[in-house]
């Protein structure tokens, strides 16, 4: 039982922060970067690339640097801090991390070799209209003759899927069961409509009419790797909403220190400040339960990390409520405006909390079983 | 980082939980098991088990009976005695005055007192609060006046916990009325048997008798009942209040109700919003337990983690959550709470569920209650 972070990662974190947190430091240069296309800085993922960040997950041999989840978990926290718009998240550890589960040897070192090269982004096209965060695909289906495979049907919202240099989608397969496949966007039969999401960010709608898809390894039932993948998703968008809550206190926190109504510095009111108190009560809730479900990826214990993300999932979409909202009121109007990054940070909140499965969407799977066991022990 | 405890804590772990299951009265431990009360007896007999072998005051210095563990050893003690069922040492005994008196009393007072109270020879009382002093504990008035080689003790205590029990308490009594209000207190420790000592029982909402009024008039106690320094006594009293890291929450023993509420539900575990009540509370609970596993596993460098104090907030909020979901699931048989085994068809349980709802009410209030709390946080950790 160990909490700390040993001094690689530590230096990893730094070094992270060097980049990013300081491509970002001014709020108006992620401004300026999310109002237009591709919404995010090319040239800092490339550095991002180059820092090695971008294959941090993945093996050497498929072009990675095979470093775990407490090391993915860093980069995403430090990205969340400030509300960096690159796409790490749903390109390296979704869609990236889909190809490194179910791909053949010679699709991983291709793939993943361009994606940790910075030469291709990737983006999992999964969600369809009309569905709500499951693991297997419905109304895009996959056709095969002979060797040759062909998908139709809508995804939507897909997350930098107008930027994407390559997919991997979901389909429903004939003989039943969700098989992935990797498909070239600029191929016939594949339109897509790019738009912003209301954090800055990017997604698409992928339409698909009988667009090329070559299988990702045997092509078989995937529904338990994408389950698998997804859940590691969940916890690392923890992470990085738990970066986003720490900086959101911190400035809530410094806005009631220097702020004055009254003649006086808000801080002089207890109403506010007990206010504060709660959202620390929060955020340490959280990340107790993030680091936690961390730390299970990290012992690579199958069975518990589907629960160990539920878990976290529902803590991390109740205090982001929390944390998000009292950082808006009690900055006042200010945080209504676009220009001040508070109340972004709230809007970007709300996107992590809603693309792998909100927090009553987890409490609902933790209730189902919740009889099963007496009690949980998070030791054994 | 690493999730799982090393092979020696697991062990020891291990060694708790056979301890506790098996060293432990069971009539004892069912008592706690089903929220029953405890006599005083329960309380000696199971901490004298303890003390025998070493297990009730591993917090102290070894040389009066402590254990040189890790923090994390503590905890684990602390939850699985919990888990057991094992009623905890007296508070008062072994996390308040006990650590006092080894830290800030003289080589005579830790040689008459220590062994007896780790022991629970001695059973203590706590002599803070005052009727004008709650949360502004400074402004208490019990004057102790030196009279020759005694102090002279007026004034009034109250919500003094078990005193009916207390065979000696442990006073914050004003010694100097000029000086400023947090330096004029001393740490007096008093024979209840004393003449002019009066304790008067306090009733309350769940009609049990847990607290009580302490009176002193004119009570002699001998200048050596002094710990440490004369008007020194904020600082000890902030040192009892402030030192444990370890226990400030109510884990283990919130897990375990939780857990047996769920066989208490039975069928009701099928419906939607109640099972969504028990997972959200048992994933607060989680939380809570991580954030104490992260408290503790920290302050081996000394220095507490910043987060312990949101243990005690959180922690109480919890426990009561869970005790109103008990009266919940037991509904109309609630109601029936003055009725004896032999008058009523209902469960234990359920009858007892809203005199322990209405007890832990109490959690909140004392021991710096969640808005001093909210206070401590906002000041010292946010710099508001
Ligand atoms: C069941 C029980 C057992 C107890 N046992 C003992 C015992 O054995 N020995 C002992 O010495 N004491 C004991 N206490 C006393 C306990 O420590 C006090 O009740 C506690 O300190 C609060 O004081 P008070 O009740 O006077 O409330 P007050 O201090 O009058 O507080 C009233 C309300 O105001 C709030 N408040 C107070 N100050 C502030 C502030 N600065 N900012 C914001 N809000 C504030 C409080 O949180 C509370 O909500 C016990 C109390 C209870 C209920």
């Amino acid at each position: 039982m160990d909490f700390t972070y040993d001094d690689e990662q530590q230096a990893l974190r730094e070094a992270v922060r060097g980049l990013v947190g300081k491509a970002y430091a001014d709020f108006e240069t992620r401004r300026r970067t999310v109002a237009e296309d591709p919404g995010f800085d090319e040239g800092l993922w490339q550095r991002l690339a180059e820092m090695g960040v971008l294959g941090l997950p993945f093996h050497e041999e498929d072009g990675g640097s095979g470093a775990g989840p407490v090391e993915v978990a860093i980069v995403a926290e430090e990205m969340g801090r400030v509300l960096a718009p690159e796409p790490f998240l749903t390109s390296v550890v979704l869609a990236g991390g889909l190809v490194a589960a179910a791909g053949f040897a010679d699709q991983r070192a291709e793939v993943l070799g361009a994606l940790s090269g910075g030469e291709s982004v990737l983006a999992f096209a999964h969600a369809e209209p009309g569905t709500r965060w499951t693991d297997d695909a419905t109304s895009v289906t996959a056709t095969n003759s002979g060797d040759t495979w062909t998908l139709s049907g809508t995804k939507e919202p897909v997350p930098h899927g107008a930027r994407a240099d390559l997919l991997v989608v979901s389909a429903a397969l004939p003989d039943g069961g969700t098989g992935l496949f990797l498909v070239d966007p600029t191929a016939d039969g594949v339109t897509r409509n790019g738009y912003a999401t209301h954090d800055g960010g990017r997604a698409a709608r992928v339409v698909l009419d009988d667009a090329a898809g070559v299988p990702l390894g045997d092509g078989g039932d995937a529904t338990a790797t994408i389950a698998t993948v997804l859940d590691i998703g969940r916890v690392m968008a923890c992470n990085e909403a738990i970066g986003a809550m720490e900086f959101q206190l911190r400035g809530t926190t410094e806005y009631l220190k220097s702020r004055k109504q009254f003649g006086v510095t808000l801080n002089t009111f207890q109403a506010l400040n007990f206010r504060a108190a709660e959202m620390y009560v929060s955020l340490e809730m959280a990340k107790s339960l993030t680091t936690w479900a961390t730390m299970v990826l990290d012992a690579g214990k199958p069975d518990q990390m589907a629960v160990a993300a539920s878990r976290a999932a529902v803590g991390v979409s109740r205090a982001g409520r929390h944390i998000g909202q009292e950082a808006i009121q009690l900055h006042g109007g200010i945080a209504m405006t676009a220009e001040y990054s508070i109340g972004s940070y709230t809007s970007h909140l709300t996107a992590l909390d809603h693309l792998l499965g909100d927090g009553d969407h987890h409490l609902r799977v933790l209730a189902a079983s919740v009889g099963d066991h007496e009690e949980f022990d998070p030791l054994s | 980082m690493q999730l799982e405890l090393s092979a020696e804590d697991a062990a020891f772990r291990e060694e708790m939980r056979t301890f506790f299951t098996t060293k432990i009265p069971q009539e004892i431990r069912d008592k706690v098991a089903e929220r029953r009360e405890l006599t005083k007896d329960d309380i000696v007999t199971s901490q004298r088990i303890l003390n025998e072998h070493g297990l009730a005051v591993p917090n102290w210095p070894v040389e009066w009976g402590g254990q040189d563990w890790s923090p994390l050893r503590r905890h684990i003690w602390h939850e699985e005695m919990q888990r057991a069922c094992v009623p905890l040492p007296l508070a008062f005994n072994a996390s308040m005055v006990g650590p006092v008196i080894a830290q800030f009393g003289s080589q005579e007072l830790k040689e008459r007192f220590l062994p007896k109270t780790a022991n629970l020879d001695i059973w203590w009382s706590q002599g803070f609060s005052e009727p004008d002093a709650g949360s502004d504990l400074a402004s208490l008035r019990t004057t102790a006046v030196l009279d020759g080689d005694e102090f002279v003790v007026n004034g009034q205590k109250t919500w003094t916990t078990l005193g009916q029990h207390g065979d000696w308490i442990f006073n914050l009594v004003r010694t100097d009325p000029e000086a400023k209000k947090q330096r004029g207190i001393s740490f007096l420790l008093i024979d209840m048997t004393s003449p002019g000592v009066t304790v008067r029982p306090i009733e309350l909402i769940d009609g049990g008798h847990e607290v009580n009024e302490v009176w002193f008039e004119d009570v002699r106690v001998p200048q050596d009942n002094l710990v440490g320094e004369l008007n020194a006594g904020w600082d000890y009293a902030k040192f009892l209040l402030g030192n444990e890291r370890v226990g400030v929450a109510p884990v283990g023993a919130t897990k375990r109700v939780l857990a047996q509420a769920k066989e208490y539900a039975g069928d009701q575990l099928q419906d939607p919003l109640t099972a969504a009540r028990f997972a959200e509370l048992e994933n607060e609970l989680l939380a809570l337990e991580l954030t104490a596993l992260r408290v503790v596993a920290h302050s081996a460098d000394g220095k507490p983690h910043p987060a312990s104090s949101v243990l005690k907030l959180k922690g109480t909020e919890l426990q009561q959550a869970v005790s109103e979901l008990v009266v919940d699931l037991a509904g109309p048989a609630s109601l029936a709470s003055g009725a004896g085994d032999d008058d009523s068809d209902l469960p234990g349980w359920a009858r007892r569920a809203t005199p322990v709802y209405l007890n832990l009410r109490k959690a909140s209030i004392y021991g710096g209650s969640n808005e001093i709390q909210r206070q401590i946080i906002a000041k010292t950790i946010l710099g508001l």
